[in-house]
Protein backbone atom coordinates (compact mmCIF):
# COMPACT_ATOMS: atom_id res chain seq x y z
CA UNK A 1 0.00 0.00 0.00
CA UNK A 2 2.72 2.44 0.96
CA UNK A 3 4.68 1.45 -2.16
CA UNK A 4 1.62 2.26 -4.28
CA UNK A 5 1.31 5.64 -2.55
CA UNK A 6 4.99 6.38 -3.19
CA UNK A 7 4.53 5.38 -6.83
CA UNK A 8 1.49 7.63 -7.26
CA UNK A 9 3.22 10.61 -5.64
CA UNK A 10 6.36 10.12 -7.75
CA UNK A 11 4.30 9.80 -10.93
CA UNK A 12 2.21 12.86 -10.07
CA UNK A 13 5.25 15.07 -9.57
CA UNK A 14 6.77 13.76 -12.82
CA UNK A 15 3.53 14.63 -14.62
CA UNK A 16 3.50 18.09 -13.02
CA UNK A 17 7.10 19.17 -13.38
CA UNK A 18 8.47 16.92 -16.10
CA UNK A 19 11.36 15.64 -14.01
CA UNK A 20 11.63 12.17 -12.51
CA UNK A 21 10.37 11.21 -9.11
CA UNK A 22 13.75 10.58 -7.48
CA UNK A 23 13.38 13.46 -5.03
CA UNK A 24 10.07 11.93 -3.90
CA UNK A 25 10.94 8.21 -3.99
CA UNK A 26 14.17 8.35 -1.97
CA UNK A 27 12.80 10.37 1.02
CA UNK A 28 9.60 8.30 1.22
CA UNK A 29 11.48 4.99 1.14
CA UNK A 30 13.66 6.24 4.01
CA UNK A 31 10.94 7.93 6.09
CA UNK A 32 8.03 5.51 5.56
CA UNK A 33 9.68 2.16 4.97
CA UNK A 34 12.84 2.53 7.03
CA UNK A 35 15.23 2.04 4.10
CA UNK A 36 18.91 2.92 4.51
CA UNK A 37 20.01 5.75 2.23
CA UNK A 38 22.08 3.51 -0.05
CA UNK A 39 19.21 1.04 -0.41
CA UNK A 40 16.76 3.87 -1.07
CA UNK A 41 18.88 5.33 -3.87
CA UNK A 42 19.48 1.89 -5.45
CA UNK A 43 15.79 0.98 -5.36
CA UNK A 44 14.82 4.45 -6.62
CA UNK A 45 17.05 3.91 -9.68
CA UNK A 46 15.24 0.65 -10.50
CA UNK A 47 11.89 2.45 -10.30
CA UNK A 48 13.17 5.31 -12.46
CA UNK A 49 14.44 2.85 -15.10
CA UNK A 50 10.90 1.47 -15.44
CA UNK A 51 9.24 4.93 -15.35
CA UNK A 52 11.78 6.34 -17.84
CA UNK A 53 11.34 3.46 -20.30
CA UNK A 54 7.53 3.83 -20.26
CA UNK A 55 7.71 7.61 -20.67
CA UNK A 56 10.38 7.43 -23.39
CA UNK A 57 8.22 4.97 -25.35
CA UNK A 58 5.20 7.30 -25.07
CA UNK A 59 7.24 10.33 -26.24
CA UNK A 60 8.75 8.25 -29.08
CA UNK A 61 5.22 7.55 -30.41
CA UNK A 62 4.85 11.31 -30.89
CA UNK A 63 8.25 11.49 -32.61
CA UNK A 64 9.82 13.83 -30.06
CA UNK A 65 12.78 11.62 -29.12
CA UNK A 66 16.14 12.35 -30.77
CA UNK A 67 17.71 8.93 -30.22
CA UNK A 68 21.17 10.00 -31.40
CA UNK A 69 21.35 12.96 -28.99
CA UNK A 70 19.95 10.75 -26.24
CA UNK A 71 22.69 8.17 -26.71
CA UNK A 72 25.33 10.89 -27.09
CA UNK A 73 24.54 12.40 -23.69
CA UNK A 74 23.92 8.97 -22.12
CA UNK A 75 27.48 7.78 -22.89
CA UNK A 76 29.28 10.14 -20.45
CA UNK A 77 26.34 9.80 -18.06
CA UNK A 78 26.85 6.03 -17.85
CA UNK A 79 30.51 6.65 -16.97
CA UNK A 80 29.22 9.14 -14.37
CA UNK A 81 26.76 6.73 -12.79
CA UNK A 82 29.43 4.01 -12.51
CA UNK A 83 31.68 6.53 -10.73
CA UNK A 84 28.80 7.85 -8.60
CA UNK A 85 27.63 4.44 -7.37
CA UNK A 86 31.24 3.39 -6.64
CA UNK A 87 31.90 6.63 -4.73
CA UNK A 88 28.67 6.18 -2.75
CA UNK A 89 29.94 2.86 -1.33
CA UNK A 90 33.02 4.64 0.06
CA UNK A 91 31.24 7.40 1.98
CA UNK A 92 29.05 7.05 5.10
CA UNK A 93 25.24 6.75 5.01
CA UNK A 94 25.23 10.07 6.85
CA UNK A 95 27.18 11.73 4.05
CA UNK A 96 24.76 10.30 1.45
CA UNK A 97 21.87 11.69 3.52
CA UNK A 98 23.56 15.09 3.80
CA UNK A 99 24.15 15.25 0.02
CA UNK A 100 20.51 14.38 -0.55
CA UNK A 101 19.35 17.13 1.82
CA UNK A 102 21.45 19.61 -0.19
CA UNK A 103 19.83 18.36 -3.42
CA UNK A 104 16.34 18.88 -1.93
CA UNK A 105 17.19 22.41 -0.77
CA UNK A 106 18.62 23.31 -4.18
CA UNK A 107 15.61 21.85 -5.98
CA UNK A 108 13.17 23.74 -3.74
CA UNK A 109 15.11 26.97 -4.33
CA UNK A 110 14.95 26.50 -8.12
CA UNK A 111 11.17 25.97 -7.92
CA UNK A 112 10.60 29.10 -5.85
CA UNK A 113 12.89 31.40 -7.89
CA UNK B 1 26.23 21.56 -31.16
CA UNK B 2 28.58 22.07 -28.24
CA UNK B 3 29.94 18.57 -27.71
CA UNK B 4 32.14 19.40 -24.72
CA UNK B 5 29.24 20.97 -22.81
CA UNK B 6 27.00 18.01 -23.60
CA UNK B 7 29.59 15.47 -22.44
CA UNK B 8 30.45 17.41 -19.26
CA UNK B 9 26.86 17.89 -18.11
CA UNK B 10 26.05 14.29 -19.10
CA UNK B 11 28.83 13.04 -16.82
CA UNK B 12 27.67 15.30 -13.98
CA UNK B 13 24.08 14.08 -14.36
CA UNK B 14 25.20 10.44 -14.23
CA UNK B 15 27.36 11.12 -11.19
CA UNK B 16 24.43 12.76 -9.36
CA UNK B 17 22.22 9.86 -10.38
CA UNK B 18 24.57 7.24 -8.98
CA UNK B 19 25.25 9.13 -5.78
CA UNK B 20 21.69 10.30 -5.02
CA UNK B 21 19.33 7.87 -6.76
CA UNK B 22 17.79 10.43 -9.11
CA UNK B 23 17.46 10.21 -12.89
CA UNK B 24 19.47 13.32 -13.73
CA UNK B 25 16.74 14.97 -15.81
CA UNK B 26 17.37 18.22 -13.94
CA UNK B 27 20.74 18.43 -15.76
CA UNK B 28 19.98 16.50 -18.97
CA UNK B 29 17.09 18.73 -20.04
CA UNK B 30 18.90 22.11 -19.87
CA UNK B 31 22.03 20.50 -21.41
CA UNK B 32 20.02 19.35 -24.44
CA UNK B 33 18.30 22.75 -24.77
CA UNK B 34 21.50 24.81 -24.49
CA UNK B 35 24.12 22.58 -26.13
CA UNK B 36 22.08 20.54 -28.67
CA UNK B 37 19.53 23.31 -29.44
CA UNK B 38 16.50 21.10 -28.80
CA UNK B 39 13.10 22.58 -27.86
CA UNK B 40 11.98 22.09 -24.24
CA UNK B 41 9.56 19.31 -25.29
CA UNK B 42 12.17 17.50 -27.42
CA UNK B 43 14.73 17.84 -24.61
CA UNK B 44 12.35 16.28 -22.06
CA UNK B 45 11.60 13.42 -24.48
CA UNK B 46 15.26 12.88 -25.44
CA UNK B 47 16.46 13.10 -21.83
CA UNK B 48 14.27 10.07 -21.01
CA UNK B 49 16.53 7.88 -23.18
CA UNK B 50 19.54 8.92 -21.09
CA UNK B 51 17.60 8.74 -17.79
CA UNK B 52 16.45 5.17 -18.55
CA UNK B 53 19.97 3.98 -19.43
CA UNK B 54 21.59 5.71 -16.45
CA UNK B 55 18.96 4.40 -14.01
CA UNK B 56 19.21 0.85 -15.41
CA UNK B 57 23.03 0.78 -15.17
CA UNK B 58 22.92 2.42 -11.72
CA UNK B 59 20.33 -0.08 -10.43
CA UNK B 60 22.44 -2.94 -11.80
CA UNK B 61 25.55 -1.68 -9.99
CA UNK B 62 23.59 -1.10 -6.76
CA UNK B 63 22.28 -4.68 -7.00
CA UNK B 64 25.90 -5.80 -7.07
CA UNK B 65 26.60 -3.75 -3.94
CA UNK B 66 23.56 -5.28 -2.21
CA UNK B 67 21.57 -2.02 -2.18
CA UNK B 68 18.60 -2.92 -4.38
CA UNK B 69 15.16 -4.27 -3.44
CA UNK B 70 14.08 -5.24 -6.94
CA UNK B 71 10.47 -6.07 -6.16
CA UNK B 72 9.77 -2.71 -4.47
CA UNK B 73 11.54 -0.75 -7.20
CA UNK B 74 9.72 -2.42 -10.08
CA UNK B 75 6.37 -2.10 -8.29
CA UNK B 76 6.89 1.66 -7.82
CA UNK B 77 7.84 1.96 -11.49
CA UNK B 78 4.86 0.02 -12.80
CA UNK B 79 2.25 1.81 -10.62
CA UNK B 80 3.61 5.35 -11.16
CA UNK B 81 1.81 6.04 -14.50
CA UNK B 82 -1.42 6.30 -12.46
CA UNK B 83 0.19 9.17 -10.60
CA UNK B 84 1.27 10.79 -13.87
CA UNK B 85 -2.41 10.94 -14.90
CA UNK B 86 -3.32 12.49 -11.55
CA UNK B 87 -0.49 15.02 -11.97
CA UNK B 88 -1.63 16.06 -15.45
CA UNK B 89 -5.21 16.57 -14.21
CA UNK B 90 -3.90 18.60 -11.25
CA UNK B 91 -1.61 20.67 -13.49
CA UNK B 92 -4.64 21.79 -15.50
CA UNK B 93 -6.78 22.55 -12.43
CA UNK B 94 -4.38 24.43 -10.16
CA UNK B 95 -2.31 27.58 -10.96
CA UNK B 96 1.30 26.71 -11.84
CA UNK B 97 2.79 29.03 -9.20
CA UNK B 98 0.74 27.36 -6.45
CA UNK B 99 1.99 23.93 -7.60
CA UNK B 100 5.62 25.08 -7.66
CA UNK B 101 5.37 26.55 -4.17
CA UNK B 102 3.66 23.43 -2.76
CA UNK B 103 6.25 21.10 -4.30
CA UNK B 104 9.03 23.30 -2.90
CA UNK B 105 7.35 23.12 0.54
CA UNK B 106 7.15 19.30 0.28
CA UNK B 107 10.85 19.14 -0.56
CA UNK B 108 11.78 21.43 2.35
CA UNK B 109 9.71 19.20 4.64
CA UNK B 110 11.55 16.12 3.38
CA UNK B 111 14.92 17.86 3.81
CA UNK B 112 14.04 18.72 7.44
CA UNK B 113 12.87 15.17 8.25
CA UNK B 114 15.77 13.43 6.49
CA UNK B 115 18.24 15.69 8.31
CA UNK B 116 16.62 14.70 11.61
CA UNK B 117 16.54 11.04 10.61
CA UNK B 118 20.28 11.01 9.84
CA UNK B 119 21.18 12.95 12.99
CA UNK B 120 22.27 16.01 11.01
CA UNK B 121 20.31 18.48 13.12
Amino acid sequence: MRLAAIATAAGAFSGLFGVGGGTIIVPLLVLWLGYGHREATGTSLAAIAVIGALAAAAHALYGNVDLWNGLLIAAPAIAGVLAGTALQQRISERAVAAAFVVLLLASAAVLVL
Amino acid sequence: MDLVGLLALGFAAGMAGGLLGVGGGVLFVPALVVFAHESQLEAVATSLVAITLVAAVGAWRQAGYGNLRVRDGVLIGVVSPLGVLAGVVLANAVPERALELSFAAVQLGFAWQLAGNAGLR
